[in-house]
């Protein structure tokens, strides 16, 4: 006699505490063994980008905070650039050494925010609350600087919104002496503790020639060992007059490219952000912030297409414009929408607990996802 | 002492046994738990940097007994799909199962709920009622993450029984007792008479043992944290994957059965560590009572010293879990099987070596 044996679907999400927002991972199950991944998206959606197109160019920025909710900056960045790309005008150079400044410290927020989630998710609680100390003090700079902590509104094509707060670069350096040994104790918490690498290291290992497949990009990219950033690789804004490196996955605890070399590239990537900050705060150049600011935006008939390194990727913004004072459409390429795409090979043969541990490791943002 | 208290003022021996062995429950598990997820919220909040509950009382000593409050007050939700029997059945089965175990825990010298020769025995056995309590709870909820985190429990407390058990007899075979009330007696006042200094006989063979009690301290401890299912081993209830596992599907006082079932059989699991290594009930330093000549007062330390220990290693338990990440369920069944359980067998042979010369 045989017993008629059949799969288990569960569906994680939306409502679930690791899927990390209202993502729906429909797992096919052989026992604890998944067989099958289908990620299942739209529970944010939002329409930015059918949006755009009823606004004018100035009235879409406090959209783009809205995708990638914990980088709103890299968002606004990266729409800035691209509008003024297509109006062809330059900003002071003090603009773009705040942009950067600002850039970066969004970065080091959002890869704490990666980081401590991904304890959390292991399991370890203690780190979480420990990054979100420090991303707090991030988040203060950012308040005291135009007055919002989540969703700017800063970045403005053609400039800022404010100049900086008198105290900023002094509380900047502050912050910086402070971060570096928390940084410290946060390695030794969780970075290097057995339980950690048993859990991350050969889990959900990414070759990089199918990360170059499927279009990953960002620390996911790197974590598979390529030396791949746009701030080096493609300049944007004043990146080429700073000195940083590009940390890459180096299979350290176990493979190349698997969820620990993925989550190490984040941690590092924050102490060479720390870096970025310093030089620009010494360089900072002074001059007037709101001066090359169209009153006005009404680019010319043609199209751009402007990427920038977000946290989590490659943030590429497609405008095209047919000459009236709003977009005929804008296209984003999120790199969380990219990135979630591999689940389902990175995740077959693993454990269900490794479905968590891989999707951390990927870092997505729903409000990117969906849009 | 107190049963023999109960049974002149009662006359009858079984419900003398009874209330005996219900004075735990209400004299020591309810405030313990009260107190205990108190402490855990003020302990996690302090190493994570913050204050944990402040707002209910002074620094937020009310918290749980309001906790409770609304527990009580919540809707008792049973969805339609649920087996209603088992259902209700089991949270009260998980809480037997842990509250059981408390009859045959020496608080003091005067006091033990039922003096059972085979204590220890007895108390791990009745603790095996709490697997089919959760199993129970995971089938009749109908919901996966439930049954999932069932089918996790009941394997890893089967699995990190063996090497629990096997401590306990490496204790039997060198104290040659299982009741735990005469296994506590035998490590009489001072530290080092303890059994994990190598037993109260002073002789060669007590330097001898001290490795292998200290090995065997450790097997036990980490596999009784398996067994309550705290982390590193909490994957029953793995929050950030399984929801919470076998309970997911419970609300209001059934839910805080479970709750209060955790934080009892928490205590009961540092209790019986206490008893087997540290000394039980017996004061480190020797007895105020006894100088002062206040015979009434012994006990009293007694308790006082037995309580310290159990809440000693609750606290050890907070603490690795506001450090640790969670293992995967394989791992966790590698460290029983290759790892604790062959260590536990090793230190069984040597113990047993070292008795016999």
């Amino acid at each position: 006699m045989s017993i008629r044996t059949e799969e288990m679907v569960l569906n994680m999400g939306p409502q679930h505490p690791s899927t990390h927002g209202v993502l729906r991972l429909e797992l096919t199950l052989e026992g604890e063994i998944i067989t099958k991944v289908v990620p299942h998206i739209g529970y944010l959606h939002r329409c930015f980008e059918k949006h755009c197109e009823a606004m004018t160019y100035q009235q879409v920025v406090p959209y783009t905070d809205r995708m990638d909710y914990l980088a709103a900056m890299g968002n606004e960045l990266g729409y800035a650039i691209a509008v003024e790309k297509l109006l062809n005008i330059q900003v002071p150079e003090r603009v773009e050494y705040i942009r950067v400044i600002m850039a970066e410290l969004q970065r080091i927020a959002s890869h704490l925010v990666a980081i401590g989630t991904y304890g959390a998710d292991i399991g370890a609680f203690t780190p979480f609350l420990y990054c979100f100390r420090d991303r707090e003090k991030i988040l203060h700079l950012f308040e005291i600087t135009c007055g919002a902590r989540l969703l700017y509104n800063y970045i403005w094509p053609g400039g800022l919104s404010h100049d900086l707060h008198p105290d900023f670069v002094r509380l900047t350096r502050e912050f910086i002496k402070e971060f570096r040994p928390n940084l410290v104790e946060l390695n030794n918490l969780l970075t290097f503790n057995r339980i950690f690498i048993d859990r991350t290291a050969n889990v959900g290992i990414l070759p990089v020639e199918t990360a170059i497949n499927f279009g990953i990009t960002g620390p996911m990219l790197r974590g598979s060992g390529m030396k791949w950033d746009l701030r080096r690789d493609d300049p944007y804004s004043v990146y080429h007059k700073f000195d940083f490196d590009i940390p890459v996955g180096e299979g350290k605890m176990g493979t190349v490219g698997d969820s620990w070399d993925r989550y190490y590239v984040r941690v590092r990537e924050m102490e060479e952000s720390l870096k970025i900050i310093e030089q620009a705060l010494d360089q900072l150049p002074e001059g007037d912030v709101t001066s090359a600011i169209p009153k006005r935006i009404k680019p010319p008939v043609g199209q751009v297409y402007t990427r920038i390194e977000n946290p989590r990727g490659e943030l590429g913004y497609f405008i095209i414009s047919d000459g009236s004072t709003s977009p005929f459409r804008v296209k984003v390429r999120a790199p969380s929408f990219v990135n979630l795409q591999i689940m389902d090979e990175l995740c077959r043969g693993h454990m269900v607990a490794d479905v968590v541990a891989i999707l951390g490791s990927v870092d997505i943002v729903l409000g990117e996802v969906d849009r | 002492m107190i049963y023999e208290f109960f049974y002149n003022l009662v006359g009858n021996e079984i419900i003398a046994g009874f209330i005996a062995a219900s004075l735990p429950l209400l004299l020591f598990i309810l405030p313990f738990a009260l107190i205990a997820v108190l402490l855990e919220r003020k302990v996690a909040g302090h190493m994570q940097d913050r204050l944990g509950p402040m707002r209910v009382g002074y620094h937020g000593i009310l918290q749980t007994v309001a906790d409770i409050i609304k527990l009580l007050q919540k809707e008792d939700i049973i969805a339609r799909e649920n087996d209603k029997m088992l259902f209700n059945i089991a949270p009260v089965l998980v809480f037997t199962g842990s509250y059981a175990a408390f009859a045959a825990i020496p608080f003091t010298s005067a006091y033990i709920g039922a003096n059972i020769d085979l204590g220890i025995f007895y108390i791990i056995a009745v603790t095996g009622l709490v697997v089919a309590g959760i199993l129970m709870a995971g089938w009749a909820s109908n919901n996966k993450y439930s049954l999932l985190g069932a089918m996790r429990s009941a394997a890893q407390i089967v699995s990190y029984e063996i090497p629990t058990i096997l401590v306990v007899l490496t204790l039997v075979m060198f104290t040659g007792t299982t009741n735990l009330m005469t296994l506590s007696e035998n490590q009489t006042a001072y530290f080092w008479n303890w059994n994990i200094f190598g037993g109260p006989e002073l002789s060669p063979a007590k330097f001898l043992l001290i490795p292998s009690m200290v090995i065997g301290f450790f097997v036990i401890y980490i596999s009784t944290l398996a067994e309550v299912n705290r982390t590193p081993f909490d994957i029953p209830e793995a929050e950030s994957e399984l929801v919470s596992g076998y309970h997911t599907e419970y609300s209001g006082m059934k839910f805080a059965m479970f709750f209060l079932a955790e934080y009892a059989n928490m205590f009961a699991v540092s209790a019986i560590v206490a008893a087997l290594f540290f000394g039980g009930y017996h004061s480190p330093f020797g007895y105020l009572g006894n100088s002062l000549g206040v015979e009434w007062l012994i006990p009293v330390e007694q308790f006082f010293c037995f309580t310290f220990k159990g809440v000693f290693f609750v606290f050890v338990q907070m603490w690795l879990r506001w450090t640790l990440p969670r293992l995967r369920v394989d791992q966790l069944m590698t460290a029983s099987w290759k790892y604790l359980i062959p260590i536990a067998f090793v230190n069984l042979l040597i113990v047993g070596i070292i008795t016999l010369i």
